[in-house]
């Protein structure tokens, strides 16, 4: 119990050597800073996919360790690209209208200039003012201070109500996702003063940044990893302590936890509010890779298939969840791009970019009957680790000793 | 002898059904007492009302010296104030180690922050492996508790208990299920927790009652027919109706 972190957690240096591997070789094979064998397009699945791992170890951490099965977090990572996404958009659309004014005989006024932002930004809802929301939107520090703030302070609201209460289990799935599709519907409609269902765009542009996208993408998968291995060795040191032993006993059994003095409540809340963050910070980096954000992002079932990544990948093991989300959403560009070869039966010819969503649908239900610990659990097989799974076994040596069934009544 | 928990005149009523009728109990500082009853008689619903879990219609529930009422209080509350709970099918965390298992009920700051930095100092595990030396799993440390037998089981429970240093342990049918010899040691760890706190076991069996040698209350449809040593209570023809006759 006295060795190091590192060396409590092997598996910690070996992911980070990993990561680092990865994110040095496709710099390497770049077009930006490499030999170019990698394309930038390319490049950019690859980092918005760091973002998506670093997301999925959030949803471990607040499922697969504790217990919560959340429909919402890509709420949290939606709202997280919507605050990053206000300022790249205000103030690219400040440098174009301040150059192009700037031609006039007249310099304009800042008011003008603020005008003429608005009518660019909110023209296609038929607007030209800015929403209060729109506030802090020309300062890049405090939209950024926003992108935890904002998504946290939901989590925070929304997870004390819903604890306080005592709702669990399946009912708080279903109140997760009610909040996302609320949030979504909202931000579906043009005065929700986040352009409605145009969402925010060309966000893949930095202003003020001259550097190529071959560049600027590469930027973005460094701090896509650099954001990930920060993540995970936070996730990681969290659920080696104490701490980590008291959420899992939440998981395992929430009312034993309460009789040994702890306050449940206060604790998944603690974990619910800092995974919202996590996946807002994921969000954040993700969306100026992607280029654009709209309320589609935020629609409920982008939270079924983070849960899906980490079933798959092997819930309560950290790298189960990167593991899980970098080959299926990886899988599913490959087979939605139209890269995936379509198999001719004669009769009928599967077409992947139709078939690929019942494949995996088909995939999460044998994960979920065969192999509880995901594709992570292959490395129990490797390691030889055992797991205690005496159901209907023989619970002791004595012949007296009751079944566990016997036992438990 | 000073009074550490007091009931007095609770009631509680789940959808019309009176489980506990007009309960008065009371138990002083490093006291042993068996609570014993048929099926349905409220002891469980009794160790719910103390612990947190369930909110009597009406009556007073005081702990301690300064006379605390507990029935505004949450279950972590009550259990930092000092009343740990043995459940009835043994509830450990089967995923963790038996070391975990203490380090978790250990007396120590319970808020998430202080969890959330805390790191096992060396007196803590000391006192981890003092515990399982007592409950006779110290061979055992490292070993997931979901692969104990049983028996090993219920004393990892009880040892979470005393980690937790309560001063009122309230214990559900500790020897259910458990070999004549694993009793005798069950038996064993109660006597000796009761010398510096006051432990309440609740028990169908006779002859483990019987080993405890202990003031006994008998609970019937919720409220106390009988109190008083075994032998008194079991020449009672009350108890002997509802209870032994059967």
């Amino acid at each position: 119990m006295e060795r190091s972190f590192i060396a409590k957690n092997p598996s910690v240096l070996v992911f980070l050597a990993i990561l680092s591997l990865f994110t040095i070789a496709v710099t390497v094979l770049s077009e930006g800073f490499g030999i170019g064998v990698i394309s930038t397009s390319f490049v950019k699945t690859l980092g918005k996919t760091l973002c998506l791992c670093l997301i999925a170890v959030a949803m471990d951490l607040v499922w697969g360790f504790t217990g919560i099965l959340s429909l919402g977090h890509f709420a949290f990572f939606g709202l997280g690209g919507y605050m990053i996404g206000m300022w790249l958009m205000y103030e690219r659309t400040r440098l174009i209208v301040v150059e192009s004014l700037s031609r006039a005989d007249i310099p304009p006024t800042p008011s003008e200039v603020v005008d003429a932002i608005g009518t660019q930004i909110f023209g296609v809802v038929g607007s030209s003012d800015f929403p209060l929301i729109w506030a802090f939107a020309d300062s890049l520090v405090l939209q950024l201070v926003l992108v935890v703030l904002v998504p946290g302070l939901l989590a925070l609201v929304f997870g004390w109500l819903a604890f306080r209460s005592r709702v669990t289990g399946v009912y708080l799935s279903i109140l997760t996702q009610a909040m996302t599709l609320a949030l979504a519907l909202y931000l579906f409609q043009n005065d929700s003063g986040l352009r409605g269902n145009n969402g925010l765009s060309g966000l893949q542009n930095l202003p003020g940044v001259t550097a190529s996208q071959d560049v600027v993408s590469i930027w973005f998968l460094w701090a896509s990893a650099l954001a990930l291995g920060l993540g995970y060795i936070l996730a990681a040191w969290i659920v080696s302590g104490k701490f980590g032993l008291v959420i899992r006993g939440i998981r395992d059994n929430e009312a034993r936890v309460r009789f040994l003095g702890y306050s449940v409540e206060v604790y998944k809340l603690a974990v619910f509010t800092l995974t919202a963050c996590i996946a807002a910070i994921a969000g954040a980096l993700y969306y100026p890779q992607a280029g654009i954000i709209n309320p589609e992002e935020i629609a409920p079932i982008a939270s079924i298939y983070l849960a899906v990544w980490v079933a798959i990948g092997g819930r309560g093991r950290l790298y189960g969840a990167v593991i899980g989300a970098a080959v299926v959403s990886l899988l599913s560009t490959w087979f939605t791009g139209g890269q995936a070869p379509d198999i001719s039966l004669g009769f009928y010819t599967i077409k992947w970019v139709d078939w690929w969503q019942v494949l995996l649908g088909v995939s999460f239900v044998l994960v979920t009957l065969f192999a509880p610990q995901g594709i992570g659990g292959l490395f129990d097989l490797w390691a030889n680790r055992r797991h205690p799974d005496r159901h209907g076994t023989n619970l002791g040596p004595d012949d007296s000793s009751l079944r566990e069934k016997e036992a438990l009544e | 002898m000073s009074t550490l928990l007091e009931v007095s005149g609770v009631s509680v009523t789940f959808d019309g059904f009176r489980a506990i009728n007009n309960l008065s109990f009371q138990i002083g500082n490093a006291e042993l007492r068996a609570v014993i009853g048929p099926n349905g008689a409220g002891k469980t619903t009794f160790m719910d009302i103390v612990t947190g879990k369930t909110r009597p219609d009406e009556g007073r529930v005081i702990w301690g010296e300064k006379s605390v009422s507990l029935l505004q209080m949450s279950e972590a509350r009550i259990a930092q104030a000092g009343i740990g709970r043995k459940f009835q099918k043994p509830t450990v965390f089967e995923d963790q180690t038996v070391q975990e298992n203490l380090l978790m009920a250990l007396k120590n700051k319970r808020g998430w922050l202080g969890v959330l930095f805390y790191r096992p100092s060396g007196p803590d595990l000391d006192k981890v492996e003092e515990l399982a030396t007592e409950i006779g799993l110290k061979d055992e440390l490292t070993r997931k508790s979901g692969e104990l037998s049983h028996g090993q089981k219920q004393w990892l429970e009880i040892g979470m208990l005393l980690a937790q240093e309560p001063r009122l342990l309230l214990v559900d049918e500790p020897a259910a299920g458990m070999t004549p010899q694993e009793r005798e040691h069950t038996t064993d760890l109660l006597v000796q927790a009761s010398k510096t706190r006051a432990v309440v076991v609740v028990e169908h069996d006779m002859e483990f009652v019987r080993r405890l040698n202990c003031k006994v209350t008998v609970l019937h449809e919720g409220s106390v027919l009988a109190e008083g040593s075994l032998d008194h209570v079991t020449s009672n023809q009350d108890v002997i109706d509802v209870y032994l006759g059967r």
